[in-house]
């Protein structure tokens, strides 16, 4: 195995082109005069995720049980939302494939892309951002970045072993290239302002 | 041994001429992801600045590569991950096999990756009687069908949503009726989620690996690779080794390319950063060269490593569009296949150059600056030094050669071809063993004058004035 290394840390020297080239430096681009919680939410839309302002968690509670009547299973990563199956006391992931809907609380939103980040930090299993058939993301209004350069100069993706910058349900459009939302991981996505 | 020489031509010919629909659904698709691409590009008043920043950003890394991998590995090894090194394809595979064994792990779940299609990863896993499912919607049908992907980011483009309910209900047992793209892939997820379940690996590539904190970056819409990562506890991720940028913020840059390159969305739904195993997991990382290190030498060439695998230019290529990604038989199809394919076997894949209009088209929307049109053409040269190329093309282009190098000669066959073409009876134009390319294609209209004559009147007019 370390031959192969050498090996190839060796073809590399010896091949690299003679010239080389600088590191750029990315300058701060201008931004755009949107409002940021509204370009959030065209965004967001556009990648099929929905939104509601929740003013607390009763209100919360309800909304769960009016947009997802047949939900058996809810889990909740989050502390100011509880479930019915407790997250903390799991240890495998494959005991989350019952999961019908999955509640995580986003650090941040990317109003260019609609995105939201999450770590396994707020998953606490990572498998619950992608075995729940329904997400529910928790996200307080003011924690808008407004583009990925922001986004990228705010997260520390080595402060944790996974970062997702999470848009939207899954999705394809590998028939016939027509969209289908709920490929293979969450059917749906619903962000709750709270 | 000589592998036979992929006859590209005759294989498009096939995929145009099996009905009135395949082609014009694959042209019509294409073209549609290429246009989504233009709006959501215009969007952006930075577009042509990004595309110089990433282009310079990956010149960057190739001249410092050493550097930069020994960095990435420093710091991945440091966040928990094991680190294997891959000279080639065979090396690839067995390194993957033994991670397997070693674990008595019979059944993995693999997403999407460029990198172990070329290394005939899953072929390999298979004949060892490992079981390997395609979690991606596309590749899956693919390898339902026993089929290479057709298109880097859309494998099964080239299948109309009938193929697919054909094959669901021969190969997953769906109604042969139900042709409903949304019902077929809920058929799909059904069939994949116990074999997320019962996976003892999830494997997956690479878009981008950061040097600076060891972490590499998966873009998928479907989740696919999350799933695989997330659920089983072993993730097996495989990185060509071009793939590193140094910084955590060079990502703003080519996250905001992709997508938008590749379907014309703001981005992918997923976006997801490994850094480490998770939490009660182990992760390898298989760091391949495969010939990229050898590529680098190749003062032509070399640049075509900077490639996202975004599949920009195959939606833009008029040929692509028309002939159907499997038409190239190989891993990698369109503009980029035909600049990288060559490299892996100049003569097996020696026509390949030929199947381009050097229009252009292709380097105008490459995300990174690849001059991809350059690359064909100088693809051509060394397909026409080395003799790789067929008889009638070499007397042919030696012809033209002659005529083109002698100005005089030149007008006297323009004037001539002007006379003789429009009378040449069909026959002999589209006849397809001489000249393939007319099979599919109507001369335009000469006009009475050439080009010569035009400019001489015109400008000497102007210049007067």
């Amino acid at each position: 195995m370390n031959s192969t290394r050498e090996y190839i840390l060796n073809s590399i020297s010896r091949n690299m082109p003679a010239t080389k080239t600088e590191y750029p430096v990315i300058p701060d681009f201008p931004k755009n005069s949107k409002d940021i919680l509204e370009e959030f939410k065209e965004n967001l839309l556009l990648g099929a995720g929905a939104y509601y302002d929740v003013k607390d968690k009763e209100e919360a509670l309800k909304l769960i049980k009016e947009l997802y009547p047949e939900a058996k299973i809810i889990c909740s990563a989050s502390p100011d939302i509880k479930g019915n199956k407790d997250l903390r006391k799991i240890n495998d992931p494959h005991d989350l494939a019952d999961v019908d809907v999955g509640i995580i609380r986003a650090q941040f939103g990317v109003a260019e892309t609609g995105m939201v980040w999450l770590t396994e930090n707020e998953l606490i299993l990572n498998a619950l951002g992608f075995l729940s058939q329904h997400l529910i993301i928790l996200l307080k209004k003011d924690q808008l970045v407004k583009d990925m350069y922001e986004a990228y100069k705010k997260v520390d993706i080595a402060s944790s072993h996974y970062g997702c910058f999470m848009l939207g349900p899954s999705a394809t459009a590998d028939i016939g290239a027509v969209m289908v939302r709920g490929a293979q991981g969450a059917r749906t996505l619903t962000v709750f302002f709270m | 041994m000589r592998e036979r020489v992929i006859d590209v031509e005759k294989n498009a010919a096939r995929f145009i001429n099996q009905d009135d629909v395949h082609e014009r659904m694959h042209d019509k698709n294409l073209w549609a992801a290429r246009m989504k691409r233009d709006k959501i590009a215009e969007t952006i008043p930075e577009w042509e600045e990004l595309r110089n920043l990433a282009s310079q950003i990956k010149e960057h890394v190739l001249t410092h590569l050493d550097y930069y991998l020994e960095m990435f590995e420093e710091n991945a090894v440091k966040n928990g991950a094991i680190v294997h090194w891959a000279r080639d394809a065979a090396e690839h595979n067995q390194i993957v096999l033994s991670i397997l064994e070693d674990k008595r792990i019979t059944e993995v779940i693999k997403s999407k990756s460029m990198l172990q299609e070329e290394c005939g990863m899953t072929a390999f896993l298979e004949r060892k009687g490992i079981i390997v499912t395609e979690s991606d919607l596309g590749e899956r049908i693919q390898q339902l069908d026993g089929q290479l992907p057709s298109h880097i980011v859309m494998p099964a483009i080239q299948k109309t949503t009938q193929d697919v309910a054909a094959l669901f209900a021969r190969t997953i047992g769906t109604d042969p009726n139900d042709t409903d793209p949304h019902s077929l892939t809920e058929a799909m997820r059904n069939n994949a989620r116990p074999r997320f379940l019962r996976a003892g690996a999830g494997m997956t590539g690479a878009n981008f690996a950061i040097a600076e904190t060891g972490s590499f970056v998966v873009c998928t819409n479907e989740g696919n690779a999350d799933i695989g990562a997330s659920v089983p506890p072993l993730h097996i991720a495989s990185i060509g080794i071009e793939k590193i940028l140094p910084k955590t913020e060079d990502l703003s840059v080519f996250i905001r390319l992709l997508s938008r390159s590749a379907l014309g969305t703001p981005a992918t739904q997923y976006t997801s950063h490994f850094t480490g195993p998770r939490k009660g997991g182990e992760l390898h990382i298989i760091l391949t060269d495969n010939g990229r290190s050898k590529r680098l030498a190749l003062n032509d060439f070399w640049r075509s490593l900077k490639c996202i695998r975004c599949g920009a230019c195959m939606n833009t290529c008029p040929v692509y569009r028309r002939s159907g990604g499997l038409s190239y038989q190989a891993v990698y199809s369109g503009p980029i296949g035909i600049i990288l394919d060559p490299t892996f076997d100049a003569h097996k894949y020696s026509e390949l150059p030929f199947h381009s209009t050097l229009c252009g088209s292709c380097t105008e929307v490459c995300p990174v600056k690849i001059d991809i049109s350059n690359q064909i053409y100088k693809w051509r040269e060394i397909m026409a030094k080395r003799k790789l190329l067929p008889l009638n093309r070499r007397v042919l282009f030696k012809m033209a050669g002659g005529i083109f190098a002698r100005p005089s000669l030149f007008r006297t066959a323009e004037v001539a071809a002007a006379k003789i073409l429009p009378v040449i009876p069909d026959f002999i134009i589209y006849n397809k063993a001489l000249n393939p390319w007319g099979r599919h294609r109507r001369m335009p209209v000469f006009s009475k004058d050439t080009f010569r004559d035009w400019y001489l009147k015109n400008r000497k007019e102007k210049n007067n004035e």
